[in-house]
C-alpha cells in the first residue's frame, strides 16, 4: 500500500492582522474599559496571541445609555429601507475581509481554517445580507401593518462560533430596529471587535451596536440591566436558566439558545459511506463544540458492526492539527479548561462502563488537543449520554425498531437537533416529524441558512434564530386586540 | 301540594375526561353572589394536580395524532355543545356575579365565538406560521409548528367562563393538552364547562380543570417535570414572578400578558404562538440524475 503524507500547508498568520492589542466598542468609537485586561491565547499551540481590554460593570451601564439614544435618537428614526442598507454594508465589509477574519478566527478560536474559509465568515456575511432585506419588510411577517422593536436588545454569545453568532444576534436585532449591547465570550473577543471596525467603516451610527468583551459577570451584568427591553443568550442551559430566573417578572423578553445531546440515527438501510461521513461531521466538525452536533449516535443493530467498522476507520483519518494548516480536519478546542471538561467526561463514560475507541492520528506536541473518540455501548443512563461534552467525543447505542430509535432519541431533558439517515424517503419524514427537536436534517447534519429557522425545544431553549422566526424575537409581536 | 325539594349538583374536578372529587376529599363551601348556599365544591390538591398532568401527556399524544381537521372538527363540537348549554351557563354566571342576562349572555356569545374562531386555526396554523425555506443549497427545507405539549394555565378571577374558555381555545388548537386551574368560587361555571367538555368528543386528557387556590396548586406544577409551558393570565401580579423563576428549572415556555384582559378584544395570535415549537426540516434534493454524484 502505497503511504502518502499530508506536507503542511499552513495559511499565513499574517493575514490574521492580529493586533497587540484590542479595544472594546463603545458608542462608535474604540475605547479603553475599565475591566482588567483578557488574555487572548491561540489554542493551537497556547500562545498568547493578543490583549483585548474588557468592561467593568460601569461600562455597562454607559453602552446601554449610549444604545439607548442612539435608538431613540437616530435607529429608531431611520425607515427600515435606510437601516436595511447599513446591514448590506456590512455583509459586503465582511466579505471583503474575509480572509483576513477566517485567519484571525482560526488563530483565536483553534477550529480549522477551511472551516472558518468555507462556513463561520462566508455565513456570517449571509446572515446580513439576508436579514438587511428583512429591514423594510417587517409589515409582511403577520404581526400587523407596523411591528415596532423592542428598544435596546443585551446579547451574550458563546465562543463556538463567534463571528457567526455575532451575526446571528446583530442581524435580526438591528434589521427590525433595535439597537444592540453585545457580549463576547472571555476567549474570543477578537473577530467582533474585527467586525465593529466594519461596522464603523460602513458608516453606522454611533452606539447602534457597543461590544463589551468581559468574562462571565459583565454577562451578568448586561442580561440582569434593568435598562434592555431584550436579552438574547446563546450558551449553557446552566447559564440559560439563571436568566431565565432573573428575568422572570421583570417584562423583559429573552430567547434562548442553550444545550443539546442530538441524536443521530442511522437505519439499516442507509447508504453507509454517506452516513458515515454525515455522522463524521455531526460530531467532529468544530471540534464537536456545536450545541447542534449530533453527539448520540444511534445505529440500527443489524448494521451496527458495519457500521462502526467504517466510521472507526473512516475517523482515523481525521487529521488533528494547527488550526490554520489548511489539511486540518479537528483543530484545537477553544480553552485549557474546556480541555479539562471534556477529558474528565469522556473519563466518567468509561467508568461507567462505555467502551472507548480513540482515534490513533498524531497530536500535535503544544496546544490543546483532544483525539476523536468514541464511546461505544454508552447506556442512556450515563452521564456522556445525557451531558452535553461539547468536544469531538461520540456516544453510540444500537436499536431494532424505529420506534425505539425515537424514544432513545428523545430521551433527553434537549431537543435541539437531530438526524435520520435511511433511502426511504416516507421513513426519513415520519421519524422526522416524531423527533422533539428545532431541527432535524435527514440524510444531512449541520446545514445552516439564513433563510431557516433554528432553535430547540425543551431545555434547549425557546425562541428561534433564521428567517422571519429571528426577526419576531426582536418585535413587539403581540397582536391581541389588533389582528 | 309540597312544594318539589330541588336537586342540586355536586360540583367535581375534571382530570382525563372524569368528572372526579378532590383526592384529598377536600370541597369548599360556594355560595351565590347574595350569600345563599350553592355547593360544596371539590377543592383540588398538589396531587390531583399531578394527576391531571399524568391525564393531560397521555391526551396531548392522542391529540397531537389527530389530524388538524378532526381537531378542528371537534373544537366546533365544542362550541355546538356549549351554544345548547346556554341558558345553564348564563344562569351560573348570574348566580355567581349577580351578572345581567344581557351580560352573562354576552360572556355566552363570546365564549362560544372563541371556540369557533379556535376551531378554524387547527389546519391553518402550519399555513401562517410555518414556512418553506429558500435555503443557498440543494435541499427541501421547512419549517412548521408543532404543539408545545402539556401546559398549566390560570383563569383570570373575572369572567368565569370567558377566562377559562380564552385560555384553553388556543392552547388546544395548537394541539397541546392543558391543566386549568380555576378558582374554587367559579366552580358551578367551571362544572358546567367540564360536562360541554366531556361531550365534545375531545379526548380524554386534552383539557382538565381544576377548581383550587392557584397559589396552592401552581408553584407545584410550575415546577413540574412533565410541564411544558405555563399560560399566567389569571394568576395575581405577585405570584407571577415566583411561578416564572420556578418555571426557569426546566425552561418551561412562560406565557406572561401584556396588557388586561379584555374579552371584547380580537384574540390575536399571541396566546396561540406561545405554546408552539418551530420545527425546521432539512431533507436533500440533489438532482433527477444521481450520476453527477450525491448532494452530500
Amino acid at each position: 500500500m502505497i503511504h502518502l503524507d499530508y506536507a503542511a500547508a499552513p495559511e499565513a498568520a499574517s493575514l490574521g492582522r492580529v493586533r497587540e492589542r484590542y479595544q472594546m466598542f463603545l458608542g462608535g468609537e474604540f475605547v479603553d474599559g475599565h475591566g482588567p485586561d483578557l488574555v487572548s491565547v491561540n489554542p493551537s499551540d497556547e500562545t498568547t496571541l493578543s490583549t483585548v481590554s474588557s468592561a467593568s460593570a460601569e461600562d455597562v451601564n454607559t453602552a446601554v445609555r449610549l444604545a439607548r439614544t442612539a435608538y431613540e435618537d437616530v435607529w429608531s428614526r431611520l425607515s427600515g429601507l435606510e437601516r436595511g442598507k447599513y446591514l448590506f454594508r456590512i455583509a459586503r465589509g465582511i466579505a471583503e475581509r474575509s480572509r483576513e477574519l477566517a485567519v484571525l478566527e482560526s488563530l483565536d478560536n483553534g477550529k480549522p481554517i477551511k472551516e472558518t474559509r468555507d462556513f463561520d465568515v462566508p455565513a456570517a456575511a449571509q446572515y446580513f445580507f439576508s436579514y438587511a432585506g428583512w429591514a423594510d419588510k417587517l409589515q409582511h411577517l403577520g404581526y400587523g401593518p407596523s411591528p415596532s422593536a423592542l428598544g435596546v436588545a443585551g446579547q451574550v454569545i458563546p465562543w463556538n462560533f463567534p463571528l457567526l453568532m455575532a451575526a446571528w444576534k446583530i442581524a435580526p436585532a438591528l434589521a427590525a430596529g433595535n439597537t444592540v449591547v453585545i457580549k463576547p465570550a472571555e476567549t474570543t473577543s477578537l473577530s467582533i471587535l474585527v467586525l465593529a471596525e466594519i461596522m464603523a467603516d460602513a458608516g453606522l451610527p454611533a452606539g447602534v451596536v457597543n461590544v463589551l468583551p468581559g468574562a462571565g459577570d459583565i454577562g451578568a451584568a448586561l442580561v440582569g440591566h434593568p435598562g434592555i427591553d431584550k436579552v438574547a443568550f446563546t450558551g449553557s442551559t446552566a447559564v440559560g436558566k439563571r436568566i431565565q430566573t432573573e428575568l422572570a417578572g421583570t417584562g423583559r423578553r429573552l430567547t434562548l439558545e442553550l444545550g443539546g445531546k442530538g441524536a443521530n440515527i442511522v437505519f439499516d438501510d442507509a447508504a453507509v459511506d454517506q452516513a458515515v461521513e454525515g455522522v463524521v461531521n455531526g460530531i467532529f466538525f468544530n471540534q464537536g463544540q456545536v450545541c447542534c452536533a449530533g453527539s448520540r449516535l444511534l445505529v440500527q443493530e443489524s448494521v451496527a458492526e458495519e457500521l462502526l467498522d467504517r466510521l472507526r476507520a473512516r475517523v482515523a483519518t481525521l487529521r488533528v492539527g494547527h488550526a490554520l494548516d489548511k489539511n486540518t480536519d479537528v483543530g484545537a478546542v477553544n480553552s485549557r479548561a474546556q480541555l479539562d471538561k471534556i477529558t474528565a467526561l469522556t473519563q466518567s463514560g468509561v467508568d461507567e462502563g462505555a467502551q472507548r475507541w480513540v482515534s490513533p492520528c498524531p497530536l500535535p506536541e503544544t496546544g490543546l488537543y483532544v483525539a476523536p473518540t468514541i464511546l461505544t455501548d454508552a447506556s442512556p443512563s450515563m452521564r456522556v449520554s445525557r451531558e452535553e461534552i461539547f468536544g469531538p467525543v461520540l456516544t453510540t447505542l444500537t436499536f431494532r425498531t424505529p420506534e425505539e430509535a425515537i424514544a432513545k432519541a428523545n430521551n433527553t431533558p434537549y431537543g435541539l437537533s437531530a438526524g435520520v439517515w435511511t433511502d426511504k424517503g416516507s421513513r426519513a419524514m415520519a421519524v422526522a416529524g416524531a423527533l422533539r427537536a428545532g431541527v432535524v436534517w435527514n440524510n444531512t447534519f449541520n446545514r445552516f441558512d439564513p433563510a431557516a429557522a433554528f432553535g430547540g425545544y425543551g431545555e434547549s431553549g425557546f425562541g428561534r434564530e433564521g428567517g422571519p422566526y429571528g426577526l419576531a424575537a426582536y418585535l413587539d409581536t403581540d397582536d391581541e386586540g389588533v389582528l | 301540594m309540597a312544594q318539589r325539594v330541588t336537586v342540586t349538583k355536586t360540583c367535581k374536578l375534571y382530570i382525563g375526561g372524569a368528572l372526579a372529587r378532590s383526592e384529598s376529599g377536600r370541597t369548599v363551601r360556594v355560595t351565590d353572589h347574595q350569600g345563599e348556599f350553592m355547593a360544596n365544591a371539590a377543592l383540588a390538591s398538589r396531587k390531583d394536580g399531578r394527576d391531571a398532568v399524568v391525564a393531560a401527556r397521555k391526551g396531548q399524544v392522542a391529540w397531537a395524532s389527530a389530524t388538524p381537521y378532526n381537531r378542528g372538527q371537534v373544537m366546533y363540537r365544542m362550541a355546538e355543545m356549549m351554544e345548547g348549554r346556554r341558558a345553564e351557563l348564563v344562569q351560573a354566571l348570574r348566580d355567581l356575579s349577580g351578572l345581567s342576562v344581557a351580560r352573562a349572555s354576552r360572556e355566552v356569545d363570546l365564549a362560544v365565538d372563541s371556540l369557533v374562531h379556535h376551531a378554524g386555526w387547527t389546519d391553518k396554523l402550519a399555513t401562517v406560521m410555518g414556512s418553506v425555506n429558500a435555503v443557498s443549497s440543494p435541499f427541501f427545507s421547512y419549517s412548521a409548528p408543532e404543539p408545545t405539549g402539556v401546559v398549566v394555565a390560570a383563569a383570570p378571577a373575572e369572567h368565569a367562563l370567558l377566562g377559562l374558555v380564552s385560555a384553553l381555545a388556543p392552547v388546544v388548537a395548537g394541539g397541546n393538552a392543558v391543566v386549568l386551574v380555576t378558582r374554587a368560587e367559579a366552580a358551578c361555571v367551571a362544572a358546567v364547562l367540564a360536562e360541554i367538555l366531556a361531550t365534545s368528543d375531545l379526548p380524554a386528557g386534552v383539557v382538565n380543570l381544576l377548581t383550587g387556590h392557584a397559589a396552592e396548586v401552581l408553584p407545584h406544577l410550575a415546577a413540574h417535570g412533565d410541564v411544558n409551558g405555563l399560560d399566567l393570565t389569571g394568576v395575581d401580579a405577585g405570584l407571577r414572578a415566583e411561578l416564572g423563576r420556578v418555571a426557569a428549572g426546566t425552561v418551561k415556555r412562560v406565557h406572561v400578558p401584556r396588557r388586561p384582559f379584555d374579552p371584547e378584544a380580537a384574540p390575536g395570535t399571541t396566546r396561540l404562538r406561545a405554546f408552539l415549537e418551530t420545527k425546521t426540516v432539512w431533507h436533500p434534493t440533489g438532482a433527477p440524475s444521481l450520476a453527477g454524484g450525491s448532494s452530500y
